[in-house]
């Protein structure tokens, strides 16, 4: 026991004496959380639209000022041919172009149908879908309207409808940012942790000081407490930042309680100085523990659900999933945060992410040597 | 010209005898490519929801069947309150529930107008986005059959025409995205902790006072990250050819000359950084946060840049990745010239001159 | 004759096909210091490696103050102190740190932390620089506090692997004065080294070529049985058949 105590003597004389290292701990987190949140946004707006107009009717004229009264689509330019709008899609000034035929006002009532050209760019595929379906949407208005000016309403055949009221629960306002936050949270703290804990013992290695604390009668298990304690206090320290700012900057409040919150951040912060510890026992270098750990976080940062969900990933890649304990943990910052769940509904991933701390941490005893 | 020679050698030794470092280093890329292009889809399939009909008329019924027909739905046994249905939701269980109201079928037919609710557990935006939509269209599918003999007047129809990519998929705006990842990693912050770890184990100061000069001894370290970098351009783009079926439209030659003038610029960045870190971990979290985190963020190629706030827009110009991300996206997907990327390029061009004079300068002084 | 604190026979290091330390056979006695010589490669830090109990030996047998190298190396562990040829100690901790971190570790209590880390100051002369960092320490100063931190805990024996290396004559001279110190109070040293005319301070030496020991004995005795001048002469005899280069 008073061994262990020299050892965190030490760690934390050594972490906070680097002055340099220990700002980027704490700013690195601070900075990520202040931008990232604005920059993660899949929302599709701002889509640029170039109007091609042969009419220049007042129905062509009304269907646009309906389409950018919407909010959803800028103007990129008028052209004066479909040439010229093609040409802003090239260099990436518009998304869509929208060709209305000359006499289309006239052609619409006399042939009782018309047809609007758009040519859309759709490298990004999302936004190429998501700005159609708007501006469908629009015209199907814009047509309901028209219909109603010029026919009788006696002559309307009833068209039966079915309106969909859709709701939101937990996140009424579809709010991104009480959607990212929480998540980017769990990132920051995994990677903060992992390539901290792995690289701290990596550069005892490289160093040659792990050759002097091997030849003492130190235990095991006394040196590994000694590098998971003071990374774990930082862990959830920085934790308790991210809480704040996202408290204060975002108005994130936890519907569910904070302490489910805690108590399953320290179990999860032991499988994550575990996953570290794992990998300073199969690295040399700080430069091949540097890669190791960026080749796990970046996979287990895409498959977490944190961008998108894991119910929209093929079957293999939720079996993958399943082994990632960055998941569990945004499962659970969500349902709490957002949703108020408490224990009884975190079970499966409590159990889960004690099974990493367990397997992790006992991987690594086994395979951390003192001798050769 | 020998000296450097040998002096290049060793370098190679230093990176190729890490075995484990390189695999991750080639690997990486493989499984980012796989992971984008397969794993991070939209589509959701096979979602729990739960239906709660509280018509059960024929209407309803037919609805109903559409849902559980379709592939995006698991429909479970019904739930009576709206106490149960919030129960589900907190555990994670369903993640969608539909509501029929009493004569559902009833008001359609004489009201000609009749109401359904859908609660989505928006706790995840991105599943409760799609289910919601997948549902609306199902029921528009319905519809529209009921209106099949309806005449329609004053029909205005959109014609669509999907440039570039008709099939939507999604893979296309990735491929340049993780080049220029890839390249942050290997040419910034590889190489910038390969410098610092000679300063820490005080092998640098013995190569300085060595007769060769010192900008050589740097040079000497790029050359194997280079090749690394090159080696895995061809990896990427051989991958999206051959595994996403995603063609080089435009001209390769151009494409490699671009991508060799990134490198210069990450290679300069990362010596930027080594001149002014002192430990590896400091240069490590210098580069992640300097370079990795902006090209994931700010370089268009996960997240929009017109839907980010004007202060970030502004910020992402000087971002090098954003302007390599959009000339290979310009020339891989679009097949577009050297006119139509020259601005981006000679800005490129610009900010590794601006980049390597700082950092000579502050070797410089550095030596002195 | 005194007692025996190291004994082995005929113990065996394999790293596959190679051998780095073959058969080899001493024992060292109480008080001694021992010397162990070789070039690079030879095997002297495999051996020492071994009897630290850093290093299973893949034949063999040995004991250490007693214990057995395959058995209880935490008791060995507790019993000696070893300087390895890397500088071990922490960099950016201060002298005061050093000291007490690695006292607090071999178990001493506070009070006893306290009067070693003065007597210890004292006698380096380093009263005044306790709170620097070991980094801006001079590298002689440095080996000197890294030797006296290795016996911090009064082991029976300790181990040296090449302690001089790159230090200048005069403080090589001042920390052959320490290790004689040591010596005097009882402690045996295990010393490697590759400079002959340290050597000829040690009370026995073990010449290793190529994983085995080619000769041992004094370096009175040495030098007449291969009827040398100097120790220069009897290595460079003996080291001439090497078939290994060093690393």
């Amino acid at each position: 026991m008073r061994t262990l105590l020299f050892l965190l003597q030490k760690e934390f004389l050594q972490i906070f004496r680097d002055k340099n290292l220990l700002r980027q701990i704490l700013m690195a987190p601070i900075i990520q959380l202040m931008i990232l949140p604005w920059a993660a946004n899949y929302e599709v707006k701002n889509i640029s639209l170039a109007i091609v107009d042969h009419d220049h009717s007042t129905y062509s004229q009304k269907l646009e000022s309906k389409i950018f009264s919407s909010g959803y689509f800028k103007l990129a330019d008028y052209c004066a041919s479909f040439n010229d709008g093609y040409k802003l899609i090239e260099g990436d000034k518009a998304d869509i172009v929208m060709e209305i035929p000359a006499n289309f006002e006239k052609n619409l009532v006399r042939e009782n149908k018309q047809k609007i050209f758009l040519a859309v760019n759709a490298i990004n595929g999302v936004k190429a879908l998501v700005g159609t379906g708007y501006l469908g949407n629009i015209l199907n208005d814009y047509n309901g309207e028209l219909r109603l000016q010029w026919v009788q309403p006696s002559k309307i055949s009833p068209i039966p409808s079915i309106e969909i009221t859709s709701m939101n629960w937990f996140n009424p306002g579809l709010n991104y940012k009480i959607f990212m936050v929480p998540g980017i949270l769990v990132f920051l703290v995994t990677m903060l942790g992992s390539m901290m804990c792995a690289l701290n013992i990596v550069r005892e290695k490289e160093i040659g000081t792990i050759e002097q604390i091997n030849v003492t009668p130190i235990k095991k298990h006394h040196f590994i407490l000694g590098k998971l304690i003071p990374f774990w206090v930082i862990g959830i320290f920085v934790f308790t930042i991210g809480l704040t700012i996202s408290r204060f900057v975002y108005g994130i409040i936890p519907v569910g309680s904070i302490g489910v919150l805690y108590v399953f951040l320290s179990i999860y912060m032991l499988a994550v100085l575990g996953l570290g510890l794992l990998i300073s026992t199969y690295s040399d270098t700080q430069q091949q523990a540097m890669s190791l750990s960026f080749f796990f976080i970046m996979i287990f940062n895409l498959l977490s659900g944190l961008y998108t969900s894991v119910d929209s990933m093929p079957g293999w890649a939720q079996i993958i999933t399943d082994l990632n304990p960055l998941r569990y943990f945004i499962e659970v910052m969500r349902m709490v945060v957002l949703k108020g769940s408490g224990f009884h509904d975190i079970q499966h991933q409590l159990i889960f992410v004690i099974i990493f701390a367990i397997v992790f941490n006992g991987w690594a005893i086994l395979n951390y040597r003192k001798t050769t | 010209m020998k000296q450097l020679f040998t002096f290049i050698k060793k370098e190679f030794f230093h990176v190729f005898r890490d075995r484990k470092t390189l695999l991750m280093l080639f690997g990486l890329p493989i499984v980012q490519i796989v992971l984008f292009g397969f794993a991070l889809t939209n589509e959701v399939k096979n979602a729990k929801i739960v239906i709660a009909d509280y018509s059960k008329d024929v209407t309803t019924k037919k609805i109903i069947d559409k849902i559980e027909a379709s592939k995006y739905f698991e429909v479970e046994k019904s739930l009576k309150s709206h106490n149960e249905i919030e129960a589900a939701f907190r555990e994670g269980k369903i993640k969608l529930a539909v509501i029929f109201p009493e004569n559902f079928n009833e008001d359609l037919m004489h009201l000609n107008k009749a109401q359904m609710q859908v609660i989505a557990d928006a706790s995840d935006i991105n599943t409760a986005n799609t289910l919601t939509n997948y549902i609306s269209s199902i029921v528009m599918d319905y519809q529209r059959e009921l209106m099949q003999n309806v005449a329609i007047s004053l029909s205005i129809t959109p014609e669509i025409r999907m440039l570039y990519n008709p099939e939507l998929k999604g893979e296309h705006i990735f491929i340049p995205g993780i080049m220029a990842m890839i390249m942050m990693l290997v040419c910034v912050m590889m190489t910038s902790i390969s410098i610092v770890k000679e300063k820490e184990l005080g092998t640098m100061e013995i190569l300085l006072v060595s007769p060769f000069k010192p900008l050589m001894v740097i040079f000497a370290k790029f050359i194997p990250y280079l090749i690394i970098s090159f080696f895995n351009i061809t990896s990427i783009l051989l991958l999206s050819v051959y595994a996403l079926d995603l063609p080089i439209k435009g001209n390769i030659f151009l494409l490699y000359g671009e991508a060799l003038l990134f490198i210069m610029t990450s290679l300069s960045i990362g010596l930027l950084i080594s001149i002014n870190a002192q430990s590896q971990q400091t240069a490590m979290f210098g580069s992640l946060m300097a370079t990795m985190l902006p090209t994931l963020l700010l370089s268009g190629f996960m997240f929009p840049i017109e839907n980010m706030p004007v202060p970030l827009q502004v910020i992402s110009n000087v971002v090098p990745s954003k302007w390599f991300f959009q000339i290979v996206k310009a020339i891989m997907i679009k097949g577009a010239g050297f006119s139509a990327i020259w601005k981006e390029t000679v800005i490129l061009i610009g900010m590794t001159i601006f980049l390597m004079a700082v950092s000579l300068k502050k070797f410089k002084i550095r030596l002195e | 004759m005194a007692e025996s604190v190291i004994k082995t026979e005929k113990l065996t290091k394999r790293f596959g096909d190679f051998i780095a330390a073959n058969e080899l056979t001493f024992d060292v006695k109480a008080g001694e210091i021992f010397g162990f010589l070789g070039a690079n490669g030879a095997g002297k830090t495999t051996a020492m490696r071994m009897l630290c109990g850093l290093s299973i030996p893949s034949s063999g047998k040995a004991t250490v103050a007693g214990f057995d190298v395959y058995k209880h190396t935490d008791e060995i562990k507790r019993n000696i102190g070893y300087m390895s040829q890397k500088f071990s100690l922490y960099e950016d901790l201060t002298v005061a740190e050093n000291i007490r971190f690695y006292a607090g570790i071999y178990g001493l209590s506070n009070k006893e932390i306290k009067d070693k880390s003065e007597e210890l100051v004292h006698q380096l002369g380093l009263e005044g620089e306790t709170k620097k960092l070991v980094r801006e320490l001079p590298l002689g100063w440095k080996q000197k506090l890294s030797f006296s931190v290795a016996i911090v805990h009064q082991p029976k024996i300790v181990f040296m692997d090449e302690p001089t290396s790159g230090v200048d004559p005069v403080t090589r001279r001042q920390f052959w004065d320490l290790i004689y110190a040591a010596a005097d109070k009882g402690m045996t040293i295990f010393v490697t080294t590759h400079y002959m005319d340290e050597s000829e301070y040690c009370n026995r030496i073990s010449i290793m070529v190529d994983g085995v020991i080619r000769a041992l004995d004094t370096p009175y005795n040495l030098k007449k049985q291969f009827s040398a001048n100097s120790m220069d002469e009897v290595f460079y005899g003996l080291a001439r058949e090497a078939k290994r280069t060093g690393d």
